[in-house]
């Protein structure tokens, strides 16, 4: 478990063709009596881990997430499709400085990104600025802090909407064009975006940064919803 | 729930667009038949509450695909797509 409604899967994919960062996989629950849900969920993992991890977030009223966190078991066989998509990806090819933006448990296919970059050594700089309602929200905080630390061209900030520890010294509330001006890379080093999380989160901050002087080309954005979308 | 949340983009039907297409069709970019605006599919804005998927353009919101999976198949209308690039 990642936190209390968090989990992350490490699935065994037979002839798993190799997956860039960014994709995801379609995964098909279905019920004795036969009925189907299907749910998109980006890979957590780098093209050069092992095995293919999900980072799954239950939604109470979800139909296929309360039973990928609190009951799938190891050995469990799970139907899938993918690995999917070729517009919410990086490859290190795309150039720099890149900006990662995530909104919730957005994040997961950014942390691919992050997994990857580190992999190839570092290629681009790279900043993530991560919003979490609060610090028990969290994710992947660990490794972040440490290849923050490490100072190799990666910066993590982290935003707090909802309640913050006493002696916090982020950023506090929603992102704003004003947090994006300070913490985000100048539009003026042509930087490549990566949005994602909630449909009003991703909206907000995609027009933020072109108002920065972004190119909207270069403002790639994923969307997760309620249902159907990367989050079920 | 507002209407923004049921908001999604193409990226969420790349699954369903490659069964179909045999292809990645989300990187591949279309010109909207309704305003000249081109860009990724994956950009285009998506709804998956109806039956089926519409995906709209993010500029002009026109329609430009509809995809509906049935049970024997797919039935979709690319109407809304004057033009497909697909590179690489």
């Amino acid at each position: 478990m990642e936190t209390g409604s968090v989990r992350s899967l490490r699935l065994d994919v037979r002839d798993w063709p190799g997956h860039l960062a960014g994709q995801h996989v379609d995964l098909r629950l279905t019920a004795e009596d036969g009925y189907q849900a299907q749910r998109s969920y980006s890979i957590a993992s780098g093209p050069e881990d092992d095995g293919v991890v999900l980072t799954v977030e239950r939604l109470d009223d979800g139909e296929v997430s309360p039973y990928l966190v609190d009951e799938v078991r190891p050995g469990d066989r799970i139907e899938l499709r993918g690995p999917i998509g070729g517009y919410f990806v990086w490859q290190a090819g795309d150039g720099g400085p890149v900006m990662l933006l995530s909104g919730g448990s957005g994040i997961v296919p950014l942390r691919a990104m992050i997994r990857h970059w580190a992999a190839l050594g570092g290629p681009v700089p790279v900043r993530l600025l991560a919003s979490w309602r609060s610090p028990v929200d969290a994710i992947y905080t660990a490794e972040i802090d440490r290849l923050a630390a490490a100072g190799d061209g990666f910066g993590a900030v982290t935003t707090l909407t909802r309640s913050r520890p006493p002696g916090w010294a982020g950023e506090v509330g929603r992102v704003t064009p004003e947090m994006l001006a300070r913490v985000a890379w100048p539009a003026d080093q042509r930087p490549l975006a990566f949005v994602c999380g909630p449909t009003g989160f991703v909206e907000a901050v995609a027009s933020g940064l072109v108002e920065l002087g972004y190119e909207a080309a270069r403002v790639r954005t994923e969307r997760f919803g309620p249902t159907g979308g990367p989050d079920g | 729930m507002d209407e923004r949340d049921l908001r999604l983009d193409g990226n969420a039907a790349a699954g369903a667009l490659q069964e179909l297409f045999g292809f990645e069709v989300t990187a591949a970019r279309g010109r909207c038949d309704g305003c000249g605006a081109v860009g990724p599919i994956g950009a285009l804005v998506l709804y998956m509450h109806a039956p089926g998927m519409v995906l709209r353009c993010a500029h002009c919101d026109a329609v430009m695909i509809r995809l509906v999976e049935a049970p024997d198949g797919y039935r979709v209308d690319l109407r809304g797509i004057r033009c497909l690039e697909i590179t690489g």
